[in-house]
């Protein structure tokens, strides 16, 4: 007698195509997913717990480690949470908040090259795999420049940046801006314009416009769905009330929208990065912030646009030199809740460019 | 600057319509009401669907563990008027207790888990309310203030 299954599939923990330590318990009719249930917390350091017996200073370095793709747009949110409390955020030097904006913006680039090359490798695009990595190390190069640090910055600082732009760095960022729109526009060819990766991605996973917001999605993924957000045109922080750009919004939600939206994103960063670096102005890095960082008593939250993801802290303050509580919204935390809604009923090889979609990285969900 | 709801009016109105159930929090953000943990799930719901106040939005979902009693801290944000509020909840010490809003935003789930997780809130109503970043055989909520920190 012929009889069907059901049969229970572990996804992860080390898996390549969870792109960390995710694991997600799949329950299989033949290869299509009748359930999923994610298991987090692999990856768990206590970082929150461990900021409360840490000074505001001492906490800078600990933000490389959640987004490890993206640190230095995590020490950011952290440093802009931090100045908000104490009330200075007015006071941060010029040629600081464009370093910010110059740093942030890579940042943001290495990420999304990260995205397109792991997006292809899962889809077995090992081409396109090598040109993000190429993309991005050559941005890494850029970053150690700076902070002496590939993946974990420690390069902001509570009232501005640890130090001034190297010499040289100018030219060299210069010369990768100028040429990063070819490299995009590789990137698009090879991957964008091919029919195999069309295939495999357009209608996988879509996500509509009222299930985003209900669960949450923020950034990239939530543009994708159609919602036309974004910190930094809708609520700028820093500088960013000074750069024109667009936001680049999906139709459909699905994974093809996903990944157009952040090719599209790097196309508005470039152009952010050649105007901060037209205009970067002389002058000091650092704020004149006391030694010892005391913010008065109170609580503030505040979140910045994430290369994932609106980042967001909330700290509350016992007026001591350590914050009472420190909590971080993590992007990716929120947004894998939304995968095993994305996984019911479709194929197993598609779940796997479903969730690369997400964009998840592991060492912020778990923190 | 975040732009602030006028809370009075929101406050006046959301008691008009439930009963006695919220408040004006004093604290340095300006934007935070305090209400009562029964009538929770209502109130987010009108904050939610009414268009005046349109909080589409969960941004964040906090729990603080202070001397006095433990606050759940809900961080609502609206898309099209681009104000924010901050709502509290204040829990007993000994027992913290409070209606799961999953209902409302499919975004609390996740997060209702974790504050369950780490600092031991008990959300009534959540579909799913277990261990989400510790196994489950843990003992404690990390995150409490008399939770002893070893190497």
């Amino acid at each position: 007698m012929l009889k069907t299954q059901e049969l229970t599939l572990n996804l992860g923990p080390h898996h390549p195509s969870t792109h960390g330590v995710f694991r997600c318990v799949l329950n299989l009719e033949g290869e299509y997913i009748q359930k999923a249930v994610n298991h987090l917390g692999y990856l768990h350091r206590g970082i929150e717990k461990l900021a409360e017996s840490r000074t505001y200073t001492q906490f800078i370095p600990y933000n490389g480690r959640l987004d490890y793709v993206a640190g230095m747009l995590n020490e950011w949110t952290y440093v802009h949470a931090v100045e908000k409390l104490m009330g200075i955020t007015e006071e941060i030097p010029e040629r600081a908040q464009y370093i910010r904006v110059i740093l942030g913006e890579l940042q943001r680039l290495a990420s999304h090259a990260i995205y397109i090359a792991s997006m292809a490798l899962d889809v077995a695009g090992a081409t396109a795999w090598f040109y993000g990595f190429r993309d991005r190390d050559e941005i890494l190069d850029l970053l150690e420049m700076v902070s002496g640090q590939r993946l974990m910055p420690n390069y902001m600082r509570i009232g501005g940046v640890a130090a001034d732009l190297p010499e040289g760095f100018i030219e060299k960022c210069q010369a990768l801006i100028d040429e990063f729109p070819n490299r995009i526009a590789e990137q698009e060819g090879i991957l964008i314009g091919n029919e195999i990766f069309q295939a495999r991605v357009k209608n996988v996973g879509p996500i509509s416009k009222e299930m985003a917001l209900d669960y949450g999605l923020t950034g990239p993924n939530l543009r994708a769905s159609g919602v036309d957000t974004d910190l930094r045109r809708d609520e700028p922080y820093g500088i960013y009330d000074r750069f024109d750009f667009k936001v680049p919004v999906g139709e459909k939600g699905d994974t093809f929208d996903r990944v157009l939206v952040r090719i599209e994103e790097m196309k508005e960063s470039v152009k952010i990065v050649k105007k901060a670096l037209r205009d970067i102005p002389e002058g000091p890095v650092m704020a004149k912030v006391p030694k010892v960082i005391k913010p008065p008593v109170g609580e503030v939250y505040s979140r910045i646009e994430n290369a994932k993801g609106h980042l967001g802290f909330h700290i509350v303050s016992d007026g001591s030199t350590k914050p009472y509580r420190l909590r971080i919204y993590s992007p990716c935390f929120v947004n894998i809740g939304i995968f095993p809604e994305m996984a019911k009923g479709i194929h197993l090889m598609d779940a796997v460019v479903a969730l690369a979609s997400l964009d998840i990285v592991l060492g912020e969900i778990d923190r | 600057m975040d732009k602030i709801i006028n809370r009075e009016a929101l406050v006046g109105e959301l008691n008009k319509k439930f009963g006695q159930c919220a408040e004006i929090f004093e604290d340095n953000t300006n934007q935070s009401i305090k209400v009562k943990p029964d009538k929770l799930v209502d109130i987010m719901l009108e904050l939610r669907d009414n268009p005046n106040y349109d909080f589409k939005v969960l941004m964040n979902l906090n729990s603080v563990d202070y001397p006095e009693n433990f606050t759940v801290v809900y961080h609502l944000n609206s898309l099209t008027h681009l104000h924010k509020l901050t709502v509290k909840v204040e829990l007993d010490k000994a027992d913290p207790q409070v209606p799961s809003i999953t209902s409302v935003w499919k975004a609390a789930n996740v997060q209702e888990r974790e504050a369950y997780d780490l600092m031991g809130i008990v959300f009534t109503g959540h579909p799913n309310l277990k261990r989400i970043l510790l196994v489950d055989e843990f003992v404690g909520h990390p995150l409490r203030k008399d939770f002893k920190l070893q190497a």
